[in-house]
């Protein structure tokens, strides 16, 4: 579970994340939706350990980001905006690397790698260097990396982007299937179709804050719209940035 | 130290797979750099042969206008090549490399010779040649100059003249230089090739641990690793300084096996480099790896991009290197200041070594010492700079 109190980070002149509080619960695919720029891959990256909080705190599991950054990193499997393989390495050393920097032992790791392959469908490729990577392989892989060490929270952020339209399907299907095994599913996008068909829970946000939260459906009748778009348009304020 | 060894042992093999980085690393410098060495080494070997006393070939024009010089010369291990070319002909010949140097002697030689007048020669060569066109002429003008005062010598006796009285200051030069001694710019270039290989032999990896690392989109994923992120740095600069050490070690041995092919004995040098003079020289600048793998690093941290890191990083290796190509020139002493100098430390012991001296221990432990001690505070600087948020750029 993952809970967000008051989570702020200015950078120079730029107040970034102002004052955003929410909870994603075990068990649940939330969503962080938002136009661009409006602080979302700030927030995750502050939920990752990337980036120190200015002030607020996240706790991840009943671990704080803030003071206990390495407890909270194996508690979390992130999936990074640009999510970069070593390309001389193949799919599995390169998940093997993570296994490994995780602490897992070589057999663990290793039965790690098998589970995920017949999971996320690797067997195709988890021999070959990543170098010639396809986009959704290199997503496959990347989730693979992040789950290595079984975490109960999962991050990712904006993980659709360039993806194909089956590649998007997959990954739907398998955040589903991670959901059922009951973590903590938390991604940020700009598209809301896509956050309307996943997530059971949504955050908006904009402009630093988060401006409103619940089910898409209890959303939709706050806002008083008959349609998604008009309700995420009159919460946000603003169509901009809204695919 | 768990996690510093698995990014070690990950940087170690996948960069193993680069071509560009084995390039670099494995190739360059150990087959390069003694390629350079043996190369200068025999153009100056070839060039002091030149001098000495050898059977030399010289073109001659109007070799008939002066038989006596011509067999002067001929006593004196030159072969005279009769021609019959014009001033403008000469010129081109040289410049077309086809003869190195000629002797023009002029149709009014025997009149002025006639005459005890001064009679000229002109001998046209290019100085600027390397393949010692020079070093040919003055043999040839030094023939002439014996030629012209034993002439001198003559005339004045038979004026009734003592000949000695014409030679107020007679200099005689001694040298005294030994081989080894006139091998020092050899050995210059040998440690120079050495340290520099060295730290080319880390670049890429020094690169890649950040800028590398920023631009492939990983260095996100890698810093979620629970573990403190100077682990990862370090991990990273470990692999580099390995790498560097390989890379000089492969170095040394390639000069090891190319100098064997070098005719040092004929220049007068007493260089060997034995397997034991090698290790000697191994140990002696390994600590500098420690530094070498540390300074890249943190100059590496402060870029935006691979390419930028390049250009920063090649101006980062010629600071400690190019220095040490010029500093046989003005004999340092190795004051504990310079023992104490990364890199000029070191060239100051492989010197030494190589001139078959013992370097004295406190040099010795004064040269690693402060070269592992810079080297631990650049890694420890490298740490900070990864703990910067701004090193997610």
């Amino acid at each position: 579970m993952i809970q967000v109190t008051d989570l702020s980070k200015r950078f120079g002149q730029v107040q970034a994340v102002r004052g955003v509080t929410f909870t994603a619960p075990n068990g649940r695919i939330t969503g962080l939706l938002g136009p661009n720029g409006a602080g979302k891959s700030t927030t995750l990256r502050m939920l990752a350990t990337l980036l120190q909080p200015d002030s607020g705190d996240a706790m991840i599991d009943g671990e704080s980001a803030r003071r206990n950054p390495i407890e909270v990193r194996r508690r979390m499997g992130v999936l990074s905006h640009a999510s970069g393989l070593y390309p001389q390495l193949s799919a599995r050393e390169n998940i093997i690397y993570f296994a490994e920097l995780h602490g897992l032992d070589r057999s663990v790791a290793h039965a790690r790698v098998a589970e995920l392959t017949r999971l996320l469908e690797l067997s195709e490729f988890i021999d070959r260097k990543a170098k010639g990577f396809s986009q959704g392989q290199r997503l496959k892989t990347a989730l693979a990396r992040a789950l290595v060490h079984d975490p109960k929270n999962l991050i990712l952020d904006e993980p659709t982007n360039g993806l194909d339209v089956m590649a998007v399907r997959n990954l739907r299907s398998l955040l589903q299937r991670l959901r059922e095994q009951g973590r903590c599913i938390l991604f940020s996008s700009h598209v809301m179709q896509e956050v309307a068909l996943l997530c059971d829970e949504v955050v908006v946000i904009a402009q630093g804050r988060v401006v409103a939260s619940g089910t898409v459906e209890a959303l939709r009748v706050a806002a008083g719209e008959p349609t998604l778009e008009d309700a995420f348009v009159k919460l946000i304020g603003t169509a901009e940035g809204l695919n | 130290m768990r996690g510093i060894l698995t990014v070690f042992r990950k940087e170690f093999f996948e960069n193993l797979r680069d071509r560009r980085i084995l390039l670099s690393a494995l190739v360059f410098g150990p087959v390069l750099g003694p390629l350079v060495l043996a190369a200068v080494l025999q153009m100056s070997v070839s060039r002091e042969e030149a001098t000495a006393d050898e059977m030399m070939t010289l073109p001659v024009i109007g070799a008939e206008f002066a038989p006596n010089l011509v067999a002067m010369l001929e006593s004196r291990n030159i072969k005279i090549e009769s021609r019959t070319l014009d001033e403008t002909e000469i010129r081109q010949a040289i410049a077309a490399r086809e003869i190195k140097l000629a002797l023009q002697i002029p149709e009014d030689f025997v009149e002025r010779w006639a005459r005890s007048e001064p009679a000229s020669v002109q001998i046209f060569l290019d100085s600027s040649d390397q393949f010692g066109g020079d070093a040919s002429a003055s043999r040839v003008s030094q023939v002439i100059r014996a030629y012209s005062g034993q002439i001198s010598d003559t005339r004045l006796l038979l004026r009734g003249v003592d000949p000695t009285s014409s030679a107020a200051v007679v200099v005689h030069e001694v040298d005294v230089s030994t081989p080894t001694s006139r091998a020092t710019f050899a050995l210059g270039m040998l440690s120079y090739l050495t340290i520099f290989a060295m730290l080319f032999g880390g670049m890429y990896l020094a690169i890649d641990a950040t800028a590398g690392e920023r631009e492939r989109g990983s260095l996100e994923s890698l810093l979620t690793a629970p573990m403190p992120r100077r682990h990862l740095i370090y991990g990273k600069i470990a692999a580099t300084a390995s790498y560097m050490l390989i890379s000089m070690a492969l170095t040394l041995a390639a000069c090891a096996v190319s100098l064997q092919y070098v005719r040092l004995e004929q220049f007068g040098m007493s260089l060997s480099l034995g397997a034991l003079t090698a290790l000697k020289l191994f140990v002696v600048v390994a600590p500098l790896a420690l530094f070498g793998a540390g300074l890249l690093t943190v100059v590496a941290s402060f870029t935006r991009s691979f390419r930028e890191a390049q250009s920063y990083l090649t101006f980062a290796i010629s600071i400690p290197t190019l220095p040490l190509v010029f500093i046989g020139l003005l004999q340092l002493d190795p004051t504990p200041l310079v023992m104490s100098t990364p890199s000029l430390s070191q060239h100051f012991l492989m010197m030494e070594i190589l001139r078959g001296e013992t370097p004295a221990w406190v040099d010795l432990a004064l040269s690693s010492s402060v070269s592992l001690m810079i080297g631990g505070v650049l890694c420890w600087v490298a740490g900070r700079l990864y703990e910067r948020e701004a090193v997610l750029g």
